[in-house]
């Protein structure tokens, strides 16, 4: 046990998120290393915007391999997630092969016989060729490994969620007519969900449970630092308070880091040198998607302003 | 390092952090990864293999911080330097390294807890009093009566009996070493009461509480003490997350047998209608519509504040509900529970109709006025009250017309079964009309019955 230093090889990941653009909290890059370390995977959950699926875009890039992706939806089931048949080919094969299959089975004499003939050649039209490979299959047979991305788990239905249970615990599926299909590379899987809904015990219990929130100011001036480096250093201070001050309000949809950086982009673009009263007000709608959440922010603004200039001063 | 996972692991279960073997092993896992050097991201590491919500992340880091935050042995190094300093005024003409050195020597007939006292080595001390109290499985540590008991056995594990004995023979011999020697003891004994407390707190929860709330599911719901309110809330709380669980799954079942000719023909359109897939007629289930009618006059009041609060955290579960309170007369109150903290939303509720006397009759035709429309074939109707109506008259026949309408009618009566009937209860009148009449008294008794109206539904 002497020779494990968790910090340093933290710290890599860390680092290692941070070269592809994705500033990460300590417990964000502990997750990261754990995943790798011990095979499991990922759930991530937090309020829409803080970058969950980047993390998983970002994991992907850092350690160069293919990512792919699943996008979980009402309805959403086997056929489409995992593998399905490829009917279409399986009948124009039968149509093609009609004439070798009458040569082969002529000889035949009886039925019986070209029954058994039939038998040896195996099944055919259920082999891997048939096969069309959906994300999930698709995951497990990457040579080289890659980071499978299940996007949005809570938005399935509770049925899928068992599906995935198989490939998340011992990463490999079952195709009845093919037998069992064994990762090649274990993938590093990032599952993500809103809470939309709460998922079940079995699920939960299979995966690390990584919650993000929003960042703390110092992070999330490191983040607008690495997403827009055109952004001055005053102006990135004064905004990420302001956006602080606007999450202590009640509103329907608290502006998360993605509103952040788009924001962050629309000020440097209108070439803002610092926060104004008039320029916050007429970009107040990047920040904030309901009508009643920027009535609700509008009064606010001015002290608002006020409150994140003096800490551009003293900070 | 092992023995003390296991205890962490206990000790996360009594704060209520459900945690399943194969989590441990998990957390085991990774452990051996990660290894203890740097406590932070220890931390981490449990709160992302163990807990799965954020109730159970900040449960967990609260039982991290207290599970790995030994009580430090008292015995501060001021007081120690403050005696010595005492002791040299006193002994101001002797040199003091004879001093100490003909303490060092009587030390040595000591037995060995009293050298460690003496010696005022605190890690020594710690690391005595964490091997005693392993050995004195203080992790077994249940109520608070036990603290005594393990207090005494781990002291009986330090051998304080020898050192009882060291102090008897140095009282006649040294008496000033031997008032040193009580005094390390009883910063001693204040360490070790605070490592027992401390347990109690780690390991003994969740039996306590389990306890507690056993008391309080069967005690009845109005006569419950003002302190046990906020209990019963986080236990109804508790009680809403487990019908939750049990009832939140999809309604929607295949039902085999029954094609969907539409839906197949069109799935099966680019194989020329040729139907490879099959799509089967699906039956939706209805999630549960709820109209609730709830008595607020005096001793009913309690228990319908509980069930209002119980039917309101139901959310996922149920579709729709809608409440109404009446003593007097009648008003809906769903905007009030939803916009509110329960304790707020009482007191409105109060402050608007409660503490009247009640007049089912009125109340009913108030109802049937402005809302009988809420009422639909997929309603339960549930009314929770005592039925006693002060000698008005009952009007059941618009419980009747109400009964006809929805599709199932339960009345919850507060009061035993024995009561109904007498006095001026109007239950027997009503109850013909109710689908199920159910006594409705204590958490229990509201869990199943809402339990019931919900299945009812599946």
């Amino acid at each position: 046990m002497a020779d494990i230093r968790p910090s340093a090889s933290i710290e890599a990941v860390e680092s290692g998120l941070a070269a592809q653009g994705y500033i990460a909290s300590r417990q964000i890059a502990t997750a990261v290393y754990l995943a790798q370390q011990i095979e499991k995977p990922i759930l991530v959950e937090g309020p829409a915007g803080v970058g969950k699926t980047e993390l998983a875009k970002a994991i992907a890039a850092w350690r160069g391999m293919k990512m792919i992706r699943l996008q979980c939806y009402e309805g959403l089931d086997e056929a489409k997630a995992l593998y399905e048949w490829k009917y279409a080919k399986q009948l124009l094969y039968t149509q093609i092969l009609k004439d070798k299959l009458g040569e082969v089975l002529g000889g035949a004499p009886t039925l019986e016989a070209a029954l058994n003939q039939l038998h040896d050649f195996g099944d055919v039209f259920f082999s891997k060729e048939f096969v069309e490979p959906r994300p999930l299959l698709q995951a497990l047979e990457q040579p080289a490994g890659c980071v499978l991305l299940i996007d949005e788990i809570d938005k399935s239905d509770a049925e899928f969620e068992s599906l995935l249970l198989e490939i998340l615990s011992d990463f490999q599926v079952t195709i009845p007519e093919l037998g069992t299909v064994v990762a090649v590379a274990p993938p590093t899987v990032i599952l993500t969900s809103n809470s939309e809904r709460d998922l079940g015990d079995a699920l939960k219990r299979r995966c690390l449970h990584l919650h993000i929130g929003f960042p703390e100011q110092k992070l999330e001036e490191r983040i607008v630092e690495s997403r827009v480096p055109g952004i001055s250093q005053t102006l990135r201070k004064q905004m990420v308070s302001f956006i602080h001050e606007v999450r202590t309000l009640d509103l329907k949809k608290l502006p998360s880091v993605s509103e952040t950086i788009d924001w962050a982009r629309v000020l440097v673009l209108l070439q803002a040198p610092e926060l104004g009263h008039e320029m916050v007000k007429d970009t107040l709608n990047v920040l904030l998607k309901y009508e009643a959440d920027i009535e609700a922010t509008m009064p606010q603004v001015s002290t608002f302003i006020a409150k994140a200039s003096r800490q551009g001063v003293f900070g | 390092m092992r023995e003390n996972l296991h205890r962490f692991f206990r000790a996360a279960r009594g704060a209520g952090v459900r945690l399943s073997p194969a989590e441990s092993i998990d957390a085991m896992r990774a452990v051996s990864k990660i290894g203890f050097t740097d406590r932070t991201i220890l931390r981490d590491t449990f709160l992302l293999t163990l807990a799965k919500t954020q109730d159970e992340k900040k449960a967990l880091g609260d039982c991290f911080d207290l599970f790995f935050d030994r009580p430090e042995p008292q015995s501060s190094a001021e007081d120690g330097r403050a005696d010595e300093q005492d002791a040299q005024g006193s002994n101001a003409g002797s040199d003091s390294p004879g001093e100490t050195s003909s303490g060092d020597e009587q030390a040595e007939g000591l037995g060995q807890l009293a050298q460690m006292l003496l010696a005022q080595d605190r890690n020594q001390i710690s690391a005595a009093i964490a091997n005693a109290a392993s050995a004195a499985s203080l992790s077994d540590i249940r109520y608070f009566t036990q603290r005594g008991i393990f207090s005494g056995r781990i002291l009986d594990q330090m051998g304080i009996q020898r050192l009882r004995d060291d102090l008897d023979n140095l009282a006649a011999s040294n008496p000033a070493l031997a008032e040193r020697l009580t005094n390390a003891l009883d910063d001693m004994r204040g360490t070790v009461r605070e490592t027992v407390s401390q347990a109690l707190m780690l390991y003994g929860r969740e039996e306590a509480e389990n306890l507690r709330n056993e008391i309080l599911r069967n005690a009845p719901l109005s006569r419950i003490e003002p302190r046990q309110v906020e209990q019963m809330r986080h236990l109804i709380r508790q009680i809403a997350r487990r019908l939750r669980e049990r009832y939140s799954k999809p309604r929607k079942r295949q039902r085999r047998g029954h094609l969907d000719v539409r839906r197949t023909i069109r799935r099966n359109a680019a194989w020329g209608g040729v139907p490879f897939l099959t799509a089967w007629k699906r039956r939706h289930r209805d999630k549960p519509k709820i109209v609730a009618l709830c008595d607020v006059s005096g001793s009913v009041a309690r228990v319908s504040d509980f069930f209002l609060l119980l039917i309101h955290s139901l959310h996922e579960v149920v579709d729709d509900v809608r409440s109404f309170a009446f003593s007097g007369h009648l008003i809906e109150v769903s905007d009030i529970l939803e916009s509110k903290t329960p304790e707020e939303a009482m007191a409105e509720i109060m402050s608007k109709v409660g503490f009247g006397s009640s007049d089912y009759g009125s109340s009913l035709a108030d109802f049937e006025d402005e809302w009988m429309s809420a009422i639909t074939p997929q309603t339960t109707v549930i009314v929770l009250g005592d039925a006693r109506s002060n000698n008005l008259d009952p009007r059941a026949d618009i419980l009747r017309r109400i009964a006809e309408r929805s599709k199932r009618l339960v009345w919850l009566n507060p009061e035993g079964r024995m009561a109904w009937g007498w006095g001026d209860s109007e239950m027997p009148r009503y109850s013909t009309f109710c689908t199920v009449v159910r006594q409705c008294a204590t958490a229990k008794q509201l869990e199943r019955a809402v339990s019931d109206i919900v299945a009812s539904y599946q």
